[in-house]
Formats: C-alpha cells, structure tokens, sequence
C-alpha cells in the first residue's frame, strides 16, 4: 500500500521549501494549523501575517500587496476561499488580473465529521467562471508540491485545491513531471476512459483493475489542472475510447464534470458518465464512511464506466 | 495657506467638477453627486499630497491611491486628467465602449489608477494590503483611500480598518467622505453608520474630523495623518453631495444620474463663473 499524505501538507512543506527561492508572502485567516500555512509561519514569521476571521477582507488585502509586485498566497478552507470570498476574489484579484494565489485546503467532503457547511463541492464551479483564473487540484503530495511552485511561476489569478484527508502518493516515480495545462495519462485502455481530478485518480487506478477483472480495458487519465483543461487529451481519448467517465470530489454540477462535457460536447461528441457528488450536500461523517454514502468508489467509478460504454452508439 | 497655493488648489478643483460634469453629461449616465463631495480632498491629494508622477504613473516608490467609492470614478479621473495622466478629452469617453474610463476605475486601463474597485468595501482593503506591503518592503510611500459614509455600512469596510489597526499600518490615511446621502436617501435613516469619530477610534484609528471642502483643514489634517506613530488615520470629511452646482447640492436624485444638456450648460456655467 502506498503511503498517504494529505495534500494540504505537502502545500505548507512546499510553501517553506520555496521559500528561499521565490520572494512572497503567506496570509491565513485563522486557519494555520489546519491549512498548514502554519509550517512557513514558524520558518518566516515575518513573512506570514494573519488576517483573522475575515476573509472577504484578506482577498482584497492578498490584491493590494499584489499590486506592488510581490506573489501572495492567501488561505483558507475551500468554503470561504472560494465561497464567502468569491465577490472578493472575483472584483479584486481577477478582474484586474492580481497574483494572487488562493491556497484551499479542505475541499470536498473529506473534511469528514465537520459536515455540510464545511464540504465545499461548489469551489470549482465557481472558480471556473472567473475569467484568467487557473484551477489546479492535484492527485497526492507530489503533485501538490509541483503545484504550488507552478503557481508561482504563472503570473496571475490561480486556485491551489487541497484536501484535508491523507490519500495515497501516486507520483512518486523518478521521471514525474508536472507541466501545468496538460492532463497526464496514467494507464492505457481501448473501451472507456476515466478522466479523474484530485483524490479521485487514485480511486480511479482502482477502478481500471476492477474493470480488467471483467474483461473492459480502462484507459485512466488525471486532470490535475482543471483551467485551462487539455482539450487535446480528450479529444484523444474519444477518438480512441469512444465513451468517457469524470470522476471528481465535488458537484457534479460545475466541476470536472461539467468541464469534461463541455469540451467533449464542443468538439466530438460521446457519452460522458459523471461521478461526483449528484447536487447534494454532504454530511457528517468518517471519510470512508462519507466517500461509500455518496458513491465516490472505485466500485461505482467502475459501474459508471460500464453505462459509458452502453451508451456508445 | 499661501494665497497662490489656495488659488491654484480651488483652480484644480474646479477643473476637476468641470470634468466631472462634462464627463457623466458625455456618457449620459454615472455618479456626479458623490464625485462633487470629493473634488476638493481629490485636488489636494493630487496637487500636493501625494509624490505621484504623470509621466512614470507606476514608480515604484509612488504613493498609492485606492477610491474605495469606485463609483466616483468621474472625479478620479478628472483629476488624473487635470494632472496631466491623460488628455482631458479623453474624459468625454467616460462608460463607452472602447474607453479606458471603465464606470468604475480599471487598474489595467487608466494610467494613474492603482486599484481596481468599486464593489464597495473592497478598495480599502487593498489600501491596507499596499500599505503592508510598503511595510514589509521598508519603503516610506504612503496609501490614501476614500471611503464612502453609505459604503461604511459594508462589514468589509472594519474587516479592513481592525487589519490596518492590527498591523499598525501609521502609512495609511483613510478619508471618510461624509455628504450625509446614499441611494435610498439619507445615510442616517437608511441604516446609521454613526458615530464614525467614536466607531473608528475604538477601531484602533487615529481619528480628524474637517470640513472637507476647506483647505486650510484639509492640509492640516494630511499633514497631521504624517505624524502620527503606530496607528492608522482617518480623515472624516464632512463635505456636501452635489458640491459646486447649486441645483445638485444635498440633492440625493444626483447620486446616479447625469446632467442632461441644459442641466450640463447651467452647472458649466457656473463652475467656469
């Protein structure tokens, strides 16, 4: 079994990691120890400034300190990064196209026992409607990592998508390689296509065994940036698999999903079978618990790749 | 305050409501009312307060200016016009298509704006994030932010001024531009911010109350932001909405709509009187 870290770890770790090599600033509302800003908190203190419970208020502070020239990243959990703070985000960091990166931890239900108000499904879909923004939500803490110094070297408006709950490290193979934009292909298939984001990829590697097991060749790909989405490893995979699954940890309205269909629908059409949370709040739980109550498995990501391939013509 | 200085300062001024008046009679909509109330704090800033450069807009070591009251945007640009940003002609494109004077000011269109804002409550946070920045930079610039009385019903609005105290950011002076009118009338009857003097200091501010259309106090209360230590300011400027033409002045139908042509040639009239 592989080990499993969380990826909001691997995002404190990474944010110390480049400190040295990048000049910016880290702001948290409150929320250190669990976004795990706290790591640079303690190696740069004066690098770090808390904003409190106030997060509209530090979206806009993260764009002022922007403006001056300095990247800024600004956290909380996914639920008033993206939720409370979209006004923000939306008027003062993306309309004038600020380098800001937002730092989201706690995405999706794997929040786990806090529940529905804290299990933000929606902050893809909102961050997808913002014009310039990027979306990155990485697989494992290798990805993670990548990530948040990707982010670093794009200037502009960009959402970092952290989990709470550990998940299995999936990337750590010495020629791994993090281009941001391009989907990565995991595992090759002839008969359906799994195209999965975050801690889904991992589920969906699982899923693909469970479909060979039944004679189906699952061809797996992970969609770590979400905007700008690879429009040329979709296209592919239909030319090549004909039908197509979307596996996400997040409202199936708006989210990878919806992204997935949008580019299939556009350009060549074919089924596209989505798994996500079926526009629905979550609910207190363990995460084992939460992920079986709302069908995120690799057993239904498996099932949803056999009504795939009913579906081709 | 030098008799030139005052004449030169009421000169810019009235430029700047001339400008403001041609520009929302351009573009047939906008905000006059509130962008009059402004025109004198905006004149002095412009024209004396602020280290700022029309021909390098971005230096770096320039003091920052963020119009919270984004909607006031008619004045901002007058006066970036008056100063010599851009062409004064230009403010007759104000809102239409093509224009770089967006309804509310556009960082990344306007030479001289350095904030996007307008979505209330908004603006003054950035102040304060540009004033940290100047903090953890070590540099000397100074941020200044106007601040509408109705847009200081935002909660926003003391998110950012308990930061700016927090952080004791003594580089940022924040002008409360208190003409007594909102949209859906006086700001007392439509929810009551006040006391401001009372709320901000229990805030952590440093806290002047002036005339605001009165240079003598205007200068004065900049000059004493400067020395205070350790805290923020805030200027509350009592000012009146409509300033300079008559038939404007307290009238709160003036928060958003222009001046038709007879309307325009009448408060034109009097300004260049």
């Amino acid at each position: 079994m592989a080990e499993k870290i969380a990826t909001r770890e691997s995002y404190g770790t990474a944010l110390v990691e480049l400190a040295e090599k990048y000049d910016f600033v880290v702001l948290d509302a409150d929320l250190a120890e669990a976004t795990k800003t706290v790591k640079f908190k303690k190696a740069y203190p004066d690098r770090f400034f808390d904003c409190g419970i106030a997060e509209g208020n530090m979206m806009s502070v993260a764009a002022g300190i922007a403006t001056t020239g300095k990247p800024v990243f600004a956290s909380s959990f996914a639920m008033f990064a993206a939720g409370r703070a979209f006004e923000q985000v939306r008027n003062s960091i993306g309309y004038p196209h600020l380098n800001v990166k937002i730092g989201a931890t706690h995405a999706g239900i794997t929040v786990g026992e806090d529940g529905a108000t804290h299990q933000c499904n929606e902050d893809i879909a909102l961050m997808r409607t913002i014009p310039g923004m990027t979306i990155v939500n990485p697989s494992d803490a290798v990805e993670a990592k990548a990530a948040v110094e990707a982010a670093l070297n794009t200037n502009g408006p960009f959402y970092l998508r952290f989990g709470r709950f550990a998940v299995p490290v999936i990337n750590d193979t010495p020629d791994y390689k993090f281009e941001l934009g391009k989907g990565v292909q995991l595992a090759d298939g002839t008969d359906v296509t799994i195209v999965a984001t975050g801690l889904m990829v991992s589920m969906a590697l699982e899923a693909r065994e469970l479909l060979a097991a039944e004679g189906i060749s699952a061809r797996v790909i992970n969609i770590h940036t979400i905007k700008p989405i690879d429009r040329e490893i979709l296209a592919k995979a239909v030319a090549d698999t004909g039908a197509l699954v979307t596996a996400e940890e997040h409202n199936v309205i708006g989210g990878l999903g919806a992204a997935v269909t949008e580019v299939v629908c556009e350009t060549a059409p074919a089924p596209v079978v989505r798994v996500g949370m079926n526009d629905t709040y979550g609910h207190s739980g363990t995460v084992p618990a939460l992920l079986e109550q709302y069908g995120l498995t690799p057993a239904k990501i498996a099932e949803a790749a056999k009504k795939a391939i009913l579906l081709k013509k | 305050m030098e008799q030139s200085k005052l004449l030169a300062l009421q000169d810019a001024a009235r430029k700047i409501r001339i400008g403001i008046i041609e520009g929302t009679h351009a573009a047939k909509s906008g905000h006059p009312g509130g962008s009059l109330s402004i025109a004198d704090v905006m004149a002095y800033l412009y024209f004396e307060e602020m280290n700022v450069d029309p021909a390098d807009p971005k230096k770096e070591d320039r003091d920052r200016f963020v119009l919270s009251k984004g909607h006031c945007a008619p004045a901002l640009y007058a006066t970036l016009a008056t100063r010599g940003f851009f062409p004064t002609e230009e403010l007759l494109t104000l809102r239409k298509i093509g224009s770089r004077l967006q309804g509310h000011p556009d960082m990344t269109l306007t030479p001289g704006v350095d904030m996007s804002a307008g979505s209330l409550g908004l603006g003054i946070s950035s102040a304060a994030g540009m004033a940290l920045a100047a903090k953890i930079d070590h540099k000397d610039y100074r941020v200044y932010t106007v601040v509408g009385d109705g847009e200081s019903e935002e909660g926003q609005v003391w998110e950012a001024c308990m930061f700016a105290a927090h952080y004791k950011l003594d580089n940022l002076c924040v002008v409360i531009d208190w003409n007594g009118l909102q949209i859906d009338g006086p700001v007392t009857e439509v929810m009551n911010p006040t006391p401001h003097d009372k709320k901000l200091e229990a805030f952590g501010f440093h806290v002047i109350s002036i005339d605001g259309h009165d240079f003598d106090a205007i200068e004065a209360a900049f000059a004493e932001a400067k020395t205070v230590k350790g805290k923020p300011t805030a200027i509350i400027a009592k000012t009146v909405k409509g300033k300079g033409v008559s038939f404007m002045e307290n009238k709160v139908n003036w928060h958003g709509s222009a001046p038709n042509d007879e309307q325009c040639a009448e408060a034109l009239a009097e300004l260049k009187a």
